[in-house]
């Protein structure tokens, strides 16, 4: 697909991905997404905002990703009656997506089935919208109980099994709801939300610098996404280029969090099937990893050392030997236990054909990230739309068809494989430089998107600054909104004990689509 | 089996000497009797509550249970229960959509009990504070015993958290 087939004046962004943007009518909105959907395009995110105070109403904002780069399209929406077209029957993952902004801003997607809330339990009162610039931040209200119109599933011997949101792992709140016929899974239906406290709203109290933290803590595993995300949102509104240094130690950072996540999730993955041996072996080398990551970079996480303009750690001198020492290590360990997996008799038979989603149910249901790639879904930022330093590491994409556990447990073995192989380049890369380009305050009413391929897919930020460089508008993106719902659907016709194992192979944010 | 035995052989043991009890974590005076030292003995089971973190200090939390730090080798092992804790490790700043499930779960929890709040936010509410969707500081919502700052904070400085809640003065 080209631009122009779409018939609409876009104008580029500015900024380190291609990216167009453009004002449509709201009859125009679904043709478009149509269009885009048949031509192999995704919903990548939607979400609105309150412009009432520019005289405006308010705005609905869809980020599409499409063959020559993102789309962002914004609707004009009555300051009155804030409704537009419903597209989550063209686009599934906007249901949750269209739910919440109506949750929060009192945006309506006219003729959309599902109606009922989804990011409000009982903390504010239906007929209130958080993300509406009267609704006071720091408000106290008495906190109602949620009650939450589950789907029931009828029929002989079927029964419900309700879990959480305090689950018996040490993992984030969240409900399923289980109804299950003998051991088998019938219907698992989500319930999220738990952990919303009030991110959107929260930076708006900010200016566009402070923001950069609370970025990095949407979701604390995805940090350094998160915070290149929106270091590139402010950065294409500023027009401001990070140096070369800074761009290779912001790879080098993504990269590593990436090793180390999929480290953990391999480790996990063997507990979960009763091999504690891979838990033990995995999680050496991720905890070597984090300690070379608090002795070189000074801290464990990574937290805040990609800021606006560039970064706020440099490699020591003696950090490339020790870098290169672990990356040797890390290859011939994970070889041996990729072996060991692979010949295990008891894990492969609970890894294969498990929580399967097949590439064609993945496309039509928009599952996107590493999960998508396990089912078939060849979509990864550092090789579609690669940014500075991607451009020139030519990253090579790991994909999969069977998009079972087994196939997320080896999309991860190369992932982390390849960036391994990328922290060489990098490391071959780093001449010596300037470490941050100083970031001027953002022009009043500015626009800026920043994405970036984390470990768990892609994670967008969506940024507006009004006056004085303060956030007007802060959406972070997390790619668990497209895969929470693929889930419910990779569940079905397994059996309840292995809901576990399923959930870990996808592990996506509780945190980062509660916001 | 052959390959499994080998890699084992060959990482050895990887287990870190245990730190010990941070007594300054401590946000009050505990009356902390011999009696319920007794109770415990040298096992405790902890339930991990998140309230509403950002999952960073999750990560931590996980890290506890790898080789280097070994945490059951100290008796201390995470129970799928509150019912059959001892004592609860709380993070994040407490979401108002988690006051209940919180409350609830502490008051699902045998006496004697302890709560170790986690992490800058279950200190201070950190970051997120108190707003419309956040309670803040985990002691807004239930009684905390320890604290533990950082962002996140270590493993070792969660272990001497827990070791500072169970051990007299
Ligand atoms: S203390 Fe830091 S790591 Fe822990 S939940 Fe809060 S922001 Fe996340």
């Amino acid at each position: 697909m080209q631009l122009e087939d779409l018939n609409i004046e876009f104008h580029a962004l500015a900024g380190a991905i291609p990216a167009w943007r453009a004002q449509i009518g709201a009859d125009r909105l679904q043709p478009v997404c149509a269009q885009v959907r048949e031509s192999g395009g995704r919903l990548l995110a939607l979400w609105g905002s309150d412009e009432r105070a520019n005289g405006q109403g308010f705005a609905l904002h869809v980020a599409l990703a499409t063959h020559p780069g993102l789309l962002m399209l914004s609707l004009a929406l009555d300051a009155n009656q804030p409704a537009y077209p419903d597209i989550s029957a063209i686009f599934p993952p906007a249901e949750r997506m269209q739910r919440a902004a109506y949750d929060m801003l009192g945006l309506c997607a006219k003729d959309a089935v599902d109606q009922r809330k989804w990011i409000r339990h009982g903390c504010w009162p239906e007929g209130q919208f958080p993300l509406r610039k009267e609704f006071d931040f720091t408000q106290k209200m008495a906190t109602g109980l949620d009650a939450y119109p589950f789907i029931p599933v009828l029929g002989d011997g079927v029964h419900e099994i309700p879990v959480g949101p305090v689950h018996a792992g040490t993992i984030e709140p969240g409900h399923f709801r289980f109804s299950i016929v003998g051991e088998r899974v019938l219907r698992l239906e989500e319930r999220l939300g738990y952990k919303h406290k009030g991110i959107e709203k929260l930076a708006e109290t900010m200016d566009a610098l402070q923001g950069a933290k609370l970025a990095g803590r949407v979701s604390g595993d995805a940090t350094c996404a998160y915070a290149w995300a929106y270091a590139m949102a402010l950065e294409s509104m500023t027009g401001v280029t990070p140096p070369p240094r800074a761009l290779l130690l912001r790879a080098l950072l993504l990269e590593r969090e990436r090793i180390h996540n999929h480290l953990g999730d391999l480790g996990y993955l063997g507990n979960d099937v009763a091999l504690s041996f891979g838990f033990a072996q995995f999680w050496i080398l991720k905890e070597d990893v984090l300690r070379a990551n608090g002795a070189l970079f000074g801290h464990r996480y990574l937290m805040d050392r990609i800021i606006p303009g560039g970064v706020a750690c440099d490699l020591p001198p003696q950090g490339k030997a020790r870098l290169l020492a672990e990356t040797e290590k890390l290859e011939q360990e994970i070889g041996t236990l990729r072996a060991i997996y692979d010949e295990h008799a008891g894990l492969q038979d609970r890894f294969l054909t498990t929580g399967r989603v097949s590439p064609d149910r993945a496309a039509k249901l928009g599952l996107t990230g590493l999960p998508g790639r396990a089912s078939g879904q060849a979509w990864d930022l550092r090789a579609q739309y690669p940014c500075a330093p991607y451009n020139e590491l030519d990253v090579r994409m790991a994909t999969h068809r069977n998009g079972d556990v087994a196939a997320r447990a080896i999309v991860r073995v190369e992932e982390v494989l390849e960036s391994l192989r990328l922290t060489r380049l990098i490391l071959d890369k780093l001449t010596e430089g300037p470490l941050t380009a100083p970031v001027p305050s953002a022009p009043a009413g500015a626009y800026g998107i920043g994405m970036v391929e984390g470990w768990r897919g892609e994670v967008l930020i969506g940024l507006q600054v009004g006056a004085d460089n303060r956030i007007a508008r802060m959406h972070p993106h997390d790619p668990s909104w497209q895969n929470w719902p693929v889930l419910e659907h990779a569940v079905i016709g397994n059996i309840v004990p292995d809901f576990p194992l399923i959930n870990k192979s996808f592990n996506l944010s509780y945190t980062g689509q509660d916001l | 089996m052959y390959q499994i035995l080998k890699q084992i052989l060959k990482t050895g043991i990887k287990t870190e000497p245990h730190p010990v009890a941070d007594d300054a974590l401590r946000t009050a005076a505990q009356g902390l009797q011999a009696e319920i030292l007794h109770v415990f003995g040298q096992a405790l089971s902890i339930r991990h509550v998140d309230a509403g973190s950002c999952n960073g200090c999750e990560l931590e939390i996980h890290a506890l249970n790898n080789p280097y730090y070994n945490i059951e080798g100290l008796g201390i092992k995470f129970t799928a229960s509150p019912r059959h804790a001892d004592m609860l490790l709380v993070t994040g700043p407490v979401a108002k959509h988690m006051e209940v499930a919180l409350k609830r779960t502490f008051d699902a929890t045998p006496e004697p009990k302890f709560v170790v709040a986690i992490g800058d936010c279950g200190c201070t509410g950190g970051i997120f504070g108190e707003s419309y969707a956040s309670c803040g500081r985990v002691s807004n919502v239930i009684p905390v015993d320890v604290a533990v700052p950082g962002c996140p904070p270590t493993p070792i400085a969660i272990m001497q958290g827990i070791l500072a809640a169970i051990s007299a003065r």
